[in-house]
């Protein structure tokens, strides 16, 4: 139904009120009555054996509870924090599997493992009894960098794990592509190390932990993306109970990006603390202690190869990577590098290609997904591979694309790596962003800025990513009063689900927006669900929105039968109404729920009230892609980089509400710019200390660091599920990176520069233009 | 942070006393600096007194020939003063650089100079400037004030009341932030005073510094070109993961060239 | 322990605190105001931004003890009932916000600097919001909104 809070409106965000006003409920805005308060000892060295802890003097300070360490978490039997998915699981190689465990025994593997838990009255008791904690380590050598940690004789992070090799992957033809660089006009080379970052959504991850004796149940608030993911590892596989006995609840999430998907060891222990204490524990990082706490993004090395004809036509690619997994691989820790692997091929048709990684343990905070998850990895050495060829035989950079591009006509396409494509339009997306960004004048731009002393560039990038994995369910109740809540298993933490949703519902059902309501983040109240990550919502979860919706009207179609006094068959649905076929007898959705909660009147096989449940599964993955445009200023005499414009056209499919969609993508592009100019997260090589470790050291973008954007829709609708959505959460952030590297290194190019690190931070552009000149 | 004992000054006799009446006590201007210090537990003092309520403590005036800007005068004052900007701009100009708006807001001259953080921004005009800091008991001049990191000439409990300084015939400050903490990598700030030329550095080094080659250059040719060519050594430079001190090095050449440029 | 009495959105406090209190966590902890946000311990991100005074600042790096006296405006005390202040207003209409954690702080400093300079350019909204970090908007519809508020808190 078309209305101005249907599929496709821009409707503005039923949750921001809350937001707007100061009444957002984040993890630290919950205080429960009889709250202690706990602080995290965690470990300074990067390798050591733990040879004794004293927690003597802590636990006789002031105001101190409980101290608990790895020894106590072994005699109640915990568990710890395994896989959720490893290659052999999907017919890959065997890999070396890991527990992450809530308190370390033993041994240490990273700086910021966990060792000690401390509990007092007050969060500045129990920092204070921190301090008291006496632990003896004897250090032992560190690998910090990946290709370290695979030379002969690096200290090892796992005995049994060899050359600290976690699991191999490898995709393609070795040979055909070996003899397709070997005899090729023209190969261009590029070596990335596709920097390590970390997530900082602004709220930080907390977690407050809860034991009701008399029922038996604990709670656990946390600052999630998967509530039902953490319960299942919490009490599953952590505390080992079942899983009804924990209560997870998410409320407002200030930012996930993929570090929130997994679950981490404070989310059991404040459950634990709690049972043992009976009373509430509540754990809050401080800023500088979450950058230590929290998993990292990215980290992979590669030396990347493209051979093209001399017409542009690409011939073969290969690459050959690292990837740091850091001291563990946990939850979905895998998925990045099999990530990057499968989506290798980019938008391109490439005769014989060969990909390979190493994933590799070192003595590092595990690496998890970060806003991508190795499809930016895959889009980065592509499309830096894709200008280096272009530069290489003299050709336009655009043009070079559009003779590779896989054409509308062949889809579905299945890649090397096994990925079958479901649609797009390539060539027209970059059409539109060349037009949109003027491409055409771009010379007159570059001669402008040369007056001013300025080293102009443009850069541009097509990229591809890979979203809507797994199933979900969503339910849709009515209420005897005729409102409707959305029950869904996804879980919006900034996205905005609970206007999308609610534009879905409405469409599809014709019940006024504002008197729809969405329920999520609650395993008491979901019954099940997998949570927002890998951009899914809008295709796994909207679909089965969708189902939930068809599933509602059809069970309507009974009551409305009665309503009418209509045959089922002779009713359709259509605008929000019931309608006898070939009259005008009708009935609103809304009157029919209310009629189905009446006490008595409908016979047992209609059911007491109106509900439905939808599902979906995820047969076909979708593909949104687009091209990106941007353009840079470089001072030469400082190195430093200004983004001058930039411009986006994405395919992300049908859009259900195009100005969240548009804000996905500023943000996406945000994060992507932070990756290309700024964010690093660095460790000393040698004792893996983390050197970034705080706001004045990690550099993320602000407002002045990035222009405005302007951005174009060229939709090709999905046929991967029932809306013919694309996930929009992650696009930006693919073809940022690479945009701006392209441009950096097509600014510098005169001055004999071929290649950029990453970030390209003024003292390497200086160093750089100072090493050709 | 641990615990302290807070304690108001309400004038500057009491904030003395106060002080010295205490075991280890810290004074607070804006608390700009002491109070992330005191967060991370890198401080332990036993009183911290606010001067945060020393209204005579603020204001900008001019002098004869100086510009007298009292200690509690927090940057955005200094950054929107009429009279600051009409006598000596880029003294405005590099008070509108400092943190953002709302450290602005709270930051202090005096505070910024007691502390002396290698990387804060005042240093550089107070020694380019060749600026008096004024005290509770005495008067100091720039180049006696600034005596090595996080270190100045100021006895223990003594108090900046005013810093003076002589108006120039031409002035100019240029910085390279940090991407990060958007303090100065580099920042200099060069004048034009009645006893020469002065170029002075912040951020590059342990302390702020006087560049006596630039300064002897722009003596006998005021102009960017005149120290285009003066390279500074690396050596003893600050090293951290944003800047080599070869980075920092060139940097001071270029932020001269472009504060001369300034200054006009 | 300082007794402390200040203005809080119109409304007069005291209470007892610790000489180490920040405003942050009087406003907190013993108001129950937490759409004052804590984002960071080093005074870069911003989202504990408050007025005090007439002027922001940030509440993290404040003492309570000095805020005695003070008239404090948080975020909770910008609207008027139902009606929301332009700037909020604006940042709705503008999608300026995604998971709302930065916003207060975003929108309290944008008031401050709208107050300060009513006729910003783009580029100097950029620089203003110097000291508050949004991880999630890419920072465009925040500034689109603190363009459109300019002109309507101008009328």
């Amino acid at each position: 139904m078309a209305s101005q809070f249907g599929i496709g409106q821009p409707v503005r965000r039923s949750e921001d009120k809350r937001f707007l006003t100061g009444r957002g409920t984040y993890v630290d805005d919950i205080n429960l009555p009889r709250q202690t308060h706990a602080v995290v000892v965690y470990s300074p060295h990067a390798h050591a054996d733990i040879k004794s802890i004293d927690t003597s003097a802590a636990k006789s300070a002031p105001g101190v509870l409980l101290v608990l360490t790895g020894e106590d978490a072994q005699a109640d039997g915990l568990g710890g924090y395994g896989q959720a998915l490893m290659p052999e699981d999907v017919g890959g190689p065997p890999g070396f599997r890991t527990t992450r465990p809530v308190l370390a025994t033993g041994r240490v593997r990273h700086v910021g493992e966990r060792v000690a838990l401390v509990i007092a009255e007050t969060e500045e008791q129990a920092r204070d009894a921190a301090e008291l904690i006496e632990i003896d380590y004897a250090p032992l050598p560190a690998t910090v960098l990946a290709e370290d940690a695979v030379k002969d004789g690096a200290p090892l992070v796992w005995d049994g794990a060899e050359n600290n090799l976690c699991f191999p992957l490898m995709m393609g033809d070795a040979d055909a592509t070996e003899k397709a660089i070997a005899s090729a006009h023209y190969v261009a080379k590029v070596h990335i190390y596709n920097n390590r970052l970390t997530t900082n959504p602004m709220e930080m991850r907390g977690t407050i932990g809860d034991y009701n004796r008399a029922m038996d149940e604990y709670t656990l608030y946390t600052s999630t993306q998967n509530p039902h993911g953490v319960r299942a590892e919490v009490a599953g596989h952590i505390l080992h109970m079942h899983e009804t006995k924990l209560r997870v609840i998410a409320r407002d999430v200030g930012g996930g990006f993929g570090l929130k998907g997994g679950v981490f060891p404070e989310d059991a222990l404040v459950v634990w603390a709690a049972g043992k204490l009976e009373r509430p524990v509540k754990w809050v990082p401080s800023r500088s202690e979450a950058m230590i706490l929290d998993d990292d993004g990215r980290d992979q090395t590669l030396d990347a190869e493209m051979a093209v004809d001399k017409d542009g036509k690409i011939l073969a690619m290969r690459w050959i990577a690292l990837n740091n997994l850091g001291a563990y691989v946990v939850g979905p820790g895998a998925v990045v590098p099999m990530f990057a692997l499968g989506m290798s091929q980019g938008v391109y048709k490439i005769p014989t290609m060969l990909v390979a990684t190493k994933a590799v343990f070192t003595n590092t905070p595990p690496t998890t997904p970060y806003r991508g998850a190795g499809r930016p990895e895959a889009t980065y050495t592509i499309e830096r591979l894709m200008d280096a060829a272009a530069r290489g035989i003299g050709m336009d950079p655009a043009e070079i694309r559009k003779r590779n591009f896989i054409q509308p006509s062949e889809f579905p396409f299945e890649t090397h790596t096994h990925q079958i494509y479901d649609s797009g339009d390539y060539a027209t997306a970059l059409d539109k962003c060349l037009e949109l960004s003027d491409y055409k004048n771009f010379a007159k731009r570059r001669a402008e800025s040369e007056k001013a002393g300025k080293k102009r560039g443009l850069g541009l990038s097509y990229y591809i990513d890979n979203t809507g994995i797994f199933n979900d369910r969503m339910e849709l109740r009515f209420d005897p009063s005729g409102s409707l809540t959305i029950v869904a298993g996804t879980f919006s933490h900034g996205q905005g689900h609970e206007t999308t949703y609610k534009q879905i519902a409405s469409d599809l059902l014709g019940v006024p927006f504002e008197d729809i309501k969405l329920v999520q983040g609650d395993t008491a109240a979901v019954s099940f669900g997998r949570g927002t990550y890998a951009s899914r919502s809008a295709h796994v979860g909207g679909s089965a929105l969708k189902a939930a919706a068809e599933a509602v009207i059809e069970s309507g179609k009974k009551f409305a039968g009665m309503m009418l006094e209509a045959g089922e068959s002779d009713l359709e649905f259509v605008d929000g109404l019931y309608k006898v076929t070939g009259t005008d007898k009708a009935i609103p959705m809304t009157e029919v729920a209310k009629f189905a909660y009446i006490p008595a009147g409908p016979p047992s096989e209609l059911g007491t009230g109106l509900e439905g449940v939808g599902n979906f599964a995820t047969t076909m993955s979708s593909f949104p892609n687009g091209a990106h445009v941007c353009e840079v200023e470089i001072d030469p005499d400082t190195g430093k980089v200004v983004i001058d414009r930039f411009f986006a056209v994405d395919d992300m499919g049908n859009i259900i509400n195009p100005l969240l969609v548009a804000g996905q993508i500023h943000g996406g592009i945000v994060q992507g710019v932070g990756q290309a100019l700024l964010e690093d997260m660095v460790y000393d090589r040698e004792s893996g200390q983390l050197l970034s470790g705080s706001f004045l050291d990690y550099a993320m973008p602000r407002a002045d660091d990035v222009p405005s954007f302007q951005i174009g829709m060229s939709e090709v609708p999905s046929p991967s599920n029932p809306l013919g959505v694309k996930g929009a959460g992650e696009g930006g952030t693919v073809g940022a990176t690479p945009t701006v590297i392209n441009a950096i290194v097509d600014a510098l190019e005169s001055a004999g520069v071929t290649n950029m690190e990453l970030p390209a931070t003024p003292e390497r552009v200086w160093r750089a233009l100072s090493k050709a000149a | 942070m641990y615990d302290f004992n807070y304690q108001r000054a309400s004038s500057l006799d009491d904030a003395k006393s106060k002080f010295s009446g205490a075991d280890d006590a810290r004074y607070m201007a804006g608390g700009m600096t002491l109070l992330p210090v005191l967060k991370q537990r890198l401080d332990q003092p036993s009183d911290v007194v606010d001067l945060g309520f020393l209204d005579d403590l603020k204001g900008i005036s001019e002098d004869g020939g100086n510009l007298v800007i009292k200690a509690m005068s927090v940057h955005h004052a200094v950054n929107t003063s009429d009279t600051v900007k009409s006598k000596i701009p880029a003294l405005a100009h590099l008070a509108g650089t400092i943190g953002d708006p709302m450290v602005r807001n709270r930051g202090t001259i005096g505070g910024s100079l007691a502390n002396n953080d290698p990387a804060a921004s005042y240093p550089s005009a107070v020694l380019a400037l060749n600026a008096t800091v004024h005290t509770d008991s005495r008067t100091i001049a720039a180049d006696d004030f600034f005596t090595g990191m996080f270190d100045t000439a100021l006895n223990e409990g003594e108090l900046i009341t005013s810093v003076s300084f002589p108006i120039p015939e031409k002035a100019g400050y240029c910085h390279f932030p940090n991407p990060a903490s958007r303090y100065p990598i580099v920042g200099v700030f060069v004048a034009k005073t009645a006893d020469g030329p002065r170029v002075a550095v912040t951020g590059a080094g342990a302390c702020v510094f006087r560049v006596p080659e630039m300064e002897q250059a722009l003596a006998s040719n005021w102009s960017a070109d005149a120290v285009a060519n003066v390279k500074c050594s690396a050596d003893g430079l600050n090293e951290d993961i944003h800047a080599s001190p070869e980075y920092r090095a060139h940097l001071i050449t270029v932020m001269a060239k472009r504060a001369i440029e300034a200054a006009g | 322990m300082p007794q402390i009495r200040m203005t809080v959105n119109g409304k007069e406090v005291s209470g007892e605190v610790e000489g180490r209190t920040l405003l942050v966590q009087f406003l907190r902890d013993h108001l129950g105001l937490t759409g004052t946000h804590v984002g960071c311990d080093t005074t870069q991100c911003g989202a504990c931004t408050v007025h005090v005074n007439g002027r922001a600042m940030k509440s993290c790096t404040l003492l309570a003890a000095h805020a005695d006296g003070a008239d404090v405006t948080t975020i909770e005390g910008l609207a008027d009932g139902d009606t929301l202040h332009p700037m909020q207003e604006a940042f709705r209409e503008h999608h300026a916000l995604q998971c709302g954690f930065c916003t207060p702080g975003m929108v309290m400093s944008a008031i401050g600097l709208v107050k300060d300079n009513p006729k910003m350019s783009e580029k100097d909204v950029r620089h203003g919001l110097e000291g508050n970090i949004c991880r999630c908007t890419g920072y465009h519809n925040i500034v689109e909104a603190i363009l459109d508020a300019q002109t309507k808190m101008g009328a």
